[in-house]
Order: C-alpha cells, then structure tokens, then sequence
C-alpha cells in the first residue's frame, strides 16, 4: 500500500534535507507550486515525477497522471494551468505500441487540460535501470487574481470540503497489480481539477482559504498537514465522507482506511462556514464534483490534530502514518 | 586511639525518606518522642522528614526502631540516616514549620481508603461528621486525584477552596489529634456538599442527597456518581434489565463491569476468596478483586457475559460507603464514559458526556485535579497480579535497580498506556492513562507527563519509546526538544519491567506473549521467547509465524485469525459453525490476504492464536473488546482435564502450532466439547513454553524465567505455565505490582534506559 502510505516519512525528507540545502522563501511555503513574477505576468511553477505500477490501470494510464497530477498542483496554488514540458525516461525494449498510447494519452489529457506541451526530452535507459516509464512534467501557470490562497489561513469555524469520494484511485492502482482479486471494479478517479478551482473562485473569491489535492497519503495526510500549518484542529465527521461502496468495501476487508488511501482527482477545499453551501453547488455541478461534501469544521482545540467522531460521541485522533500501517492492539 | 567520654545525653540528626509527609508522621515522632522523653524537634524539608532528637541514648535507640518498624499506616520508610550532634541541652520536643528551599524529594502519596476511626464517626449519629461524605484524616482520605503542585499542603489541592472552620483548624493544630496537618479535612460546616441533579426527589428518599440516590438506585435508576479520581456509572447489579439498559445506553455490549458491595460478608457472598484475595480487597488501596463467582451469586448475567469471574470491590471513601450502607444491594460501578473514551472528571464535561446515560447525577463541588481510574488485582496460583495499577497504587515509586541517571521518562505503549518519570533509583509510574487513539485521552498524557514532571521533580534527559512508529506516544518522544531518546523493542520493555520490578539485573529467559508488538525484524511480534536483562536481548525462539491479515482487524474479528492459522495448517475447510458466521466472500478474500501475504504482515502473535482458536471452536467470530475471544476460550476450560495436544519446539525454538490447530480442528469436527479442546490448548501452549524456556535458560546459563505480556493475563494458562516450568526447576518470575500487559511498558522502557545510560 505504498500509495496510501508515506505521508509523515516523506514529510521528514522535505523538511529535514531539501528545505535546508536551497533556502528558498517559495520553496519554504510548501505550497503544491511555486510562486515568481515575471514583469507584470504572476506565474507558478512546479514540477514532479510519476512512477507508477502498472503503468496502465482501470481509469487511466502513466501519460494521464503525468498531466493530471501537474496541471492540479499549479490549480491547487490558484494558478490557470498554461503550458507544461515533458521528460520521458524509457526502458530499453519498451513496445512501441506501449509507448505511443502513452503519448496519444498525453496529448489527450493536454487537450482536456487546455495546456500547451512546449518543450520536451527524452533518454532511454538500460533494461532494469527503469520500469517500462518514468515521466516527468513541469508546469506553467498564470496566478489567478481572485484566488489568496495559504495553508496558514485557516480560522475556526471554517467548513472543509472533498471534491469527490476519496481512495479510489490508490485502490485501483492497488487491485491493477493483480496481487488481490475483489471482485468489485474500482477505477482511478484521475482528472483535471482546474475547472472545479475555477467555479470555487467564482463563487468564494477571497473566502476560498486554501486548496490541496490529496494524493499521497490521502485525505488524512492533508487534514494533517493543514491543521499544523495553520495551528488548528479539525474535527471530522466519519459518517460525511463519501466513499464508494466498493472501496469502502475493499478497505474494510484490507484493515486500511480510505482517508489514508491516495487521490488523483480529489482535493481538499477549506472555505469560510458561509460559503461552505454555495461551494458545495459549485462543485456538485461540475462533472467528478456530484459527491462533493462537507466533511469536517476547523475548530481551536487541540492545535495540530486532526480528530474524528466516531459513532456514540467519542473522538479518535486522525494520524499521518509512518509507513504502511501497523499494528497496534496489543 | 580515642577515648571518646561517655556523655549521658546524646543528640542525632535522623533524616527520614520515603513517603513521610502528608501521612502523620510529624505528629508521629512527636508523640514517641515524647513518650521517651526525648527534647528535639522534627521538620518536613524538601527531601523527607528531618529530626533531630536529644536525650538518653537507649531513648534514641528505641526512637528509630519505632521510625523504622512502625510508621503510620500511610508512610513507607525507604531510608533513615542518622547522625551525631553535639547535645545543646535543649528541653521538650516541637514540631517546627516546614523548609522549602531546594528539590523536592518528599513523595506525593496515593488515595486511601476510609480509615476505620473516620468510618465509625460516619456511622455515628451523634458525631459532627455523621453521614458525612468527605470526611478523611491523616491515616486516610484523598491525596493524588487532589493535588495541583508540590509541596504538598491544602493551598496546593482543590482544597483550597474550602477554609476550615473553627472545629476543624482545632483539630488541624493539635499534635494529638489525628487529623493534625491532614490536608484535606473538612467536615459538614467548611467542606464539599454532595448534591443530586436531575432527578425528582424519590418519596422514599428523604433531604439527604446520599439516601434519595440510594433510593434512585434501588428503583432501577442509573445514576452518575462523582466519587474519587472521576465519575462513575451506578446501577443496581442484581436486576437483568436495568444493567442491559446501561450496557445499551453506554454502548458497551460485553465487556465486564465492576461491582461495588457494602463489605467483606457481601462480597464474599458473590465470589470465592482466599485469604490473599481478602486482604487486597480489604487493603486501603481498594482494588478490584477478581474472583471466582459463585454460583450463588446474586448478580445478573449481563454484569459479566460469558465469564467465570466478577471483579469486586469494597467502598473507598465515605460517600460510597453511606451509600452502600443506604442501600444494601451490590451495585454496578463502571468508569462514566461512552464506551472507549476516558472516564469523565470535570464536572461540565461529565454532565455533557454523562447526560444521556445517566437518571440523576450525585455530584459534589471538591474538583479531582487528577483523573484516576480504579485499580484491578488477582491472585494466581498464589501470586499477587495487577490487570491495572491505578488509584490507590499511583503515585507511588517503584525502586529501579540500576539508577536512571541522568534522569528518564519513559512514554509507554499505545494502548492501555501508562508513562514514567526517573530519576535516580526511583520510577514513578502514572496513572493508567488509557488508549491513544482517543483524542481526550491523548490531551490528558501530555498534560500528565507534565504534571509528573513538576511533582517529582523529573527533568528527564533521557526519553525512552517503542520503536513502533505510529505509536501517539513514540511521536510524543520523538517531538521533544532536548532530549536523547531510547528506542526500546516492546517485548524487552515487558521482560525488562517485571526483572526491574523484582529487583533483577541478571540475565532471564523471557516467554512474552501478547497481542502485537514491533518486532526488530519489522515482523509483528507477540509470542516471543527471549533472553535479556535490563540492558539488551536476543529472540532465542517464538510462535509459528502466520499472516496477520487486515492488521488490526484481525484482533477484531477473530475468524481471519482462524483462517490464517487453518491455511498454516493446511487444514483442508472450515468448521461448519463459523463458516456459517462469516459470508462466503469474505472468506475468499481473507484467504487471498492471507495466501499472498496481501495486507497481512507476518506475526508471531500469540494473543491472535487464541482468538483463532476461540473462533474455530465457535465461541465467537467477532469481538466487540479487546481479547474477548480469548477470555471467553479461557473462561470455558475444563480445568480439571490433563489431556493437551502436541506442539512441538523445533531446535530453533520455534513452537509448532500448526500440529496443535491440525488436532483442535479434529477435535472440533468430531463434536469434542470446548471444555475439553480449550483445556488441551492451554496445557499444550504451557507445557511447549515451559520446554522452550527450559532449553533457552540452558543455553543462557540461567534458571531464571519471565512470564509476561497481556496474554499471560490468562489465569489459566500462566497458572499451568508457572506449574510446568517449576517442574523444570526454573524459577519464574511474574510481574506482580504493574500489569503484565501494556501498562507495564513504561517502566520497562525506563529500566532499560536507565540501565543503557549506566553502562554509556
Ligand atoms: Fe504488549
Ligand atoms: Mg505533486
Ligand atoms: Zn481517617
Ligand atoms: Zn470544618
């Protein structure tokens, strides 16, 4: 389940390692892009890798999560995806026809998107050295003039919002590797998350308080990392969540839960409690948006933690997991 | 050589440690002293007791073999040190005030049960505290769940709020008396009041709020009871209905509930107890006792489902014990708390949490600074055991045989956690804390680690954890600034705590079996031969290992145990009765898990082979507590039966009990009773642990064993266990004032860290 885990490990690396050796007041604000203006242009940037196995699965491919995933983290800093490059590292003996749905599903995704691919590499690298792909993509974006976006900025009382019903993606992925037979179809929930940015600015403009795709290390690993950010509690109401049936189900018989499962059309949405209805609508109208809901409140006490209520009133705290779950009744 | 010239008056100072002060031992010295005719004077200081005592040496002699051998019933001498002054020719003996200046060493004590002098002024009508609820004096009454800081006086307690009255300070000031200095007395005209909310006045009841809950209770009401370290849920035990109807309005379907009775003949008349059992119910701590029901018993079903013991317990303060004089009926007294959460001890959070459990609330207005939980003991096989070491146990300090310096704090497990300040050769173990998931519970440890640090004066240098990293308390470790941390393997911490507690720094086999722990291999451990001391160990053997699948659930469910340990065996289908429990396709898909090692991580749990066990026999395929399956597999042994299955001990000592489930699942097949398949389970686990323990001590050149870790919370099996490894001639070791499950972690992991840092 290295998809749904690696929250709180990965975080250390950034923190402890990367942070430190470039010294960057951008890079400090561990937004999902960066930030920089150009003239009069303000632009965000940002860049990532995508590895993934099998590089084909129920709902999408590699090609597609390579400018989803981009494309929403420049969305997920306000920004109007606009442009993106494309650095393709292929493993020796790579079937041609493999490698041309990929870049057909590129293109595709690009088109969907509404960017430009405008500068590009390509190495191939040793049987073994890879596996069958690895692409990297960076991103350009125009900073949209109604988002003022900051993890920091969360207020008590603030609603928290899903753009969709969570894990689905890491349990395709998960059930693609053929290693478990559920029986039940789950498919990967990745898409292009600009437009469901947009009709939120639209609507809440400056009470629109902060964005993050859930991705790796689910909901749970963002809920986390926005309540320390801001110095907050979250309160979360389990029975809120929506989830499709079948991974509900799949988690249930797995032992994991689905906040900790990764995303890859699913973001987090923090507004200020009277807007929390009308972004609601908004989303709900856009296609991947229908299960949006309003899953938890920001609250005072305990800063930092992330809390659930649980059935008959009680509250479980909502860690970012190590590595994959463990254990822990002893 | 010196002559040194006989002196007829001779003058000593006697510097007194231990838990000397808030327990009488000022106005104690001062009476001996003056019995003796000794001039002098005796202080409380930052470290103990401080006298200096002149006058004729044999008086002197016989002054400190009364310090030493017949304290007050509350103080626990650790040392006195004595040393010659020059006579000054002083005449008659004082008590002089307190200095405050340096560390303080003086020890906080624990709560105390009414003392016999305060209950027969409860009982007497013509006494001023007659019927009196808060009435305690020096030898008794509240002291941990009271105090806000050290050192220890009424300013420092939530007594604060409570000015004594004329009576009450003539007693507070006379050495005679002995409520001399006894920080929290009170009496009806300066004291607390109890009152009862939410309930209309019962026509049976009277003006006194104590006797119309009583008449509540008798009716059939639950009621919310404020008493010691936090509320509690009251009902009368003997009636079927109204204890469903708690169970249901707590949500808490089968885990036992604790029972209060009104003294010794009553509780004898529900359980079977032997002289030691006696004697720790009758103890000023108070425990729970479990014992064996009686058949008799009248109490319903729904108190204890499916088990064979009722864990009893005696009044502890005069509320109760007015109460439960009012009302003559075993009551049940569970912690007032919605299933899993901490019990509740602010009033308004009580009242919010409690409301829609609970008819009417008995409530008094002294705040409990400290929330405790009430404590629970058993004797096996003559041997004193602790499930919990709460209320009247804590704070007291447990001796560490290596020194923790520089000092520690030891964070403790996950669950039923407990944390634990050093410094020096002394621990102090909190309070039960609870369950870390529980987000109130979690605000309430550090606040504790806190409350600690200050009480005992720890500045911990040394931050001792498990190396389990999602442990809440593992976090809390790793986030202090300032510190070093230890990370301690948790089957160590348990072998390590119960030689620690015994006094032992040698090497021991340990048998530590218990649900889950972090194995160094980053395996789930839990059926664990080990062989260690305080300061490091090697895994000599263990369990079987087989898949764990779904983690945690499977210790909720144990039907995934059951099909885990049947693919081990490669036992060809499953018992008609828990096939019929479980759908079909969740029996498909747990058997992938389990075949692919699918979101199962490998384990040697031997909690999870009694809960599958417990599930092929049909006992039961889900849990709603933790360890139900195995308790309720225990609960129906015939314990007269000597048959056992075979489980063989490889040369690696490894303990097949592949060949063990082969012949349970026979047994089960042909219709054996489960009275008779449980026994041979657990004489086939002891006889296997004993044997392995056996050629381990061998090749460690030891006879000494450990048997810890929550399963050996199983009476049965640690009772046979103990018999097979005596018969071995190795001499066991059971831990016996902490827990043998988890809440035993913390002072192991502080004995550990203690005894790395001498060695460093
Ligand atoms: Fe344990
Ligand atoms: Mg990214
Ligand atoms: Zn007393
Ligand atoms: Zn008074």
């Amino acid at each position: 389940m290295s998809h749904g885990a690696g929250g709180k490990a990965t975080a250390a690396l950034i923190e402890g390692l990367l942070l430190p050796a470039f010294a960057s007041p951008a890079l400090d604000r561990l937004g999902d892009a960066g930030e920089l203006t150009v003239g009069t242009a303000e632009l965000a940037m940002t860049t990532d890798s995508f590895v993934v196995r099998p590089i084909v699965f129920p709902g999408g491919s590699i090609g597609e999560l390579a400018v989803n995933g981009t494309v929403n983290d420049l969305a997920m800093a306000g920004a109007r995806p606009l442009a993106l490059t494309l650095s393709l590292i292929l493993e020796e003996g790579l079937g041609a026809d493999v490698l041309k749905a990929e870049i057909a599903a590129i293109a595709r995704a690009a088109e969907v998107a509404g960017v430009k691919i405008i500068a590009g590499d390509t190495k191939v690298v040793e049987r073994g050295h890879c596996d069958q792909m690895y692409i990297c993509t960076t991103g350009l974006g125009r900073r949209d003039p109604r988002a003022t976006l900051s993890p920091a900025s969360l207020r008590p009382g603030d609603a928290i919002l899903v753009s969709g019903p969570i894990g689905e993606h890491g349990t395709a992925i998960m059930l693609a590797r053929g290693e478990f037979e559920l029986g039940a179809e789950i498919v990967s929930d990745t898409r292009c998350l600009w437009p469901h940015v947009d009709a939120l600015l639209d609507v809440c403009g400056p009470e629109l308080r902060c964005l993050r795709d859930a991705t790796r290390g689910g909901v749970a690993s963002v809920l986390n990392e926005l309540a320390r950010a801001s110095g907050v509690a979250m309160l979360v109401r389990e029975a809120a969540v929506p989830v499709h049936p079948a991974v509900a189900g799949a988690a249930e018989i797995l032992g994991i839960d689905p906040m900790h499962v990764a995303n890859e059309g699913v973001f987090v949405a923090v507004v200020q409690q009277e807007k929390a209805e009308a972004a609601l609508a908004a989303l709900r109208a856009m296609e991947g948006g229908e299960q949006a809901a309003h899953i938890a409140d920001v609250r005072t006490e305990p800063p930092g933690m992330v809390l659930v209520e649980t059935a008959f009133g009680g509250r479980r705290v909502m860690d970012q997991l190590v590595g994959d779950p463990l254990p822990r009744i002893c | 050589m010196t002559v040194i010239p006989a002196l007829h008056a001779r003058r000593v100072e006697i510097r007194v440690e231990g838990v000397v002060q808030g327990v009488g031992f000022r106005p104690f010295v001062y009476r001996v002293a003056g019995e003796l005719g000794l001039a002098g004077f005796v202080r409380n200081d930052t470290r103990g007791v401080l006298i200096e005592a002149e006058g004729d040496p044999e008086a002197i002699a016989e002054l400190l073999v009364r310090l030493r051998h017949d304290p007050p019933p509350l103080a626990r001498v650790e040392e006195t040190a004595v040393s010659d002054r020059a006579p000054t020719g002083e005449t008659g003996f004082a008590i002089v005030g307190s200095d405050g200046a340096g560390t303080p060493d003086a020890l906080v004590s624990a709560d105390t049960a009414t003392c016999a002098d305060c209950l027969a002024e409860v009982r007497d009508p013509d006494a001023r505290r007659h019927r009196y609820p808060f009435t305690n004096c020096t030898n008794c009454g509240p002291r941990f769940t009271i105090v806000r800081d050290v050192p220890y006086d009424r300013s420092r307690t939530t007594m604060k709020a409570f000015p004594l009255c004329a009576d009450c300070r003539r007693e507070y000031e006379d050495p005679r008396d002995r409520r001399f200095h006894a920080q929290p007395i009170a009496c009806p005209a300066c004291g607390p009041r109890v009152r009862l909310l939410g309930a209309p006045v019962p026509a049976a009841g009277g003006a006194d709020a104590i006797a119309r809950a009583a008449a509540l209770l008798r009716g059939g009401a639950i009621v919310a009871i404020k008493g010691l370290g936090g509320y509690h849920l009251a009902c009368r035990a003997d009636h079927q209905g109204v204890v469903a109807e708690l169970r249901a309005r707590k949500h808490r379907e089968d885990r036992p509930f604790a029972l209060m009775v009104v003294d010794v003949v009553a509780a004898q008349s529900l359980v079977l107890l032997a002289e030691e059992e006696l004697a720790l119910l009758r103890s000023a701590e108070r425990p729970i006792v479990l014992g064996r029901r009686r058949t008799t018993a009248g109490v319903a079903d729904a108190v204890a489902p499916g088990l064979r013991e009722l864990g009893v317990m005696l009044p502890y303060t005069p509320l109760h014990q007015v109460l439960l004089d009012d009302l003559r009926l075993p009551l049940v007294l569970t912690s007032g708390n919605l299933s899993d959460e901490p019990i509740a001890y602010a009033d308004r959070d009580a009242l919010e949490r409690l409301q829609p459990i609970a008819d009417a609330f008995l409530v008094h207005d002294r705040p409990i600074h400290m929330r405790t939980d009430d404590s629970v003991v058993r004797v096996v096989a003559g041997r004193r055991t602790a499930l919990r070491r709460s209320r009247g146990y804590v704070p007291e300090s447990l001796r560490l045989p290596v020194a923790a310096t520089p000092p520690v704090l030891a964070v403790g497990a996950q669950l039923k956690n407990t944390f634990c300040v050093a410094r020096g050769g002394r621990a102090w173990v909190s309070h039960h804390v609870g369950d870390l998931d529980e987000a109130r519970t979690r605000a309430s440890f550090a606040a504790g680690v806190e409350h600690f640090e200050r009480l005992f004066a720890v500045t911990p240098e040394v931050v001792a954890h498990d190396r389990h990293p999602d442990y809440a308390s593992t976090a809390y470790a790793l986030d202090r600034d300032g510190v070093r941390t230890v990370a301690v393997q948790h089957h160590h911490a348990h072998l390590a705590a119960c030689l620690a507690e015994h006094g032992e720094t040698g090497t021991a086999v340990g048998a530590i079996y218990d649900g889950s722990g972090h194995g160094e291999d980053g395996t789930v451990w839990g059926g664990e031969i080990l062989v260690g001391d305080l300061t490091g160990f090697r895994r000599a053997g263990h369990l079987h290992p087989v898949r764990l699948p779904g983690g945690d659930h499977a210790a909720r469910q144990p039907w995934r145990m059951a099909a885990s340990w049947m693919i081990a065996a490669e036992h060809p289908h499953v018992p008609d009765e828990l096939h019929a429990a479980i759908p079909h396709e969740q029996w498909d898909l747990v058997g992938q898990m389990v075949r692919r090692g699918f979101s199962a991580p490998v384990t040697t749990s031997m909690g999870r082979l009694f809960d599958a066990a417990a599930a092929l026999c049909g006992l039961r395929a889900r849990c709603s507590y933790e360890g139900q399956a195995a308790v309720e597999l225990e609960a129906r042994a015939d314990v007269s039966h000597k048959g056992a299955y075979t489980l063989p001990v490889g040369d690696d000592l490894v303990l097949d009990a592949r060949t063990a489930i082969r012949a349970l699942l026979g047994d089960v097949e042909s219709g054996v009773d489960v009275a008779l398949i449980s026994a041979r389970l657990h004489r086939a686990i002891a006889e296997a642990t004993a044997t392995a323990c056996e050629r381990a001590a061998e090749g460690a050149g030891t006879d000494l064993v450990v048997l810890s870790g929550g399963v050996f919370q199983n009476r049965l099996l640690l009772t046979w266990t103990i018999a097979a490894c005596e018969q071995l001639r190795l001499r066991v070791l059971v831990p016996s004032r902490l827990p043998a499950n988890d809440g035993g972690i913390s002072f192991g992991q502080a004995a550990v860290a203690a005894a790395r840092g001498a060695r460093a």
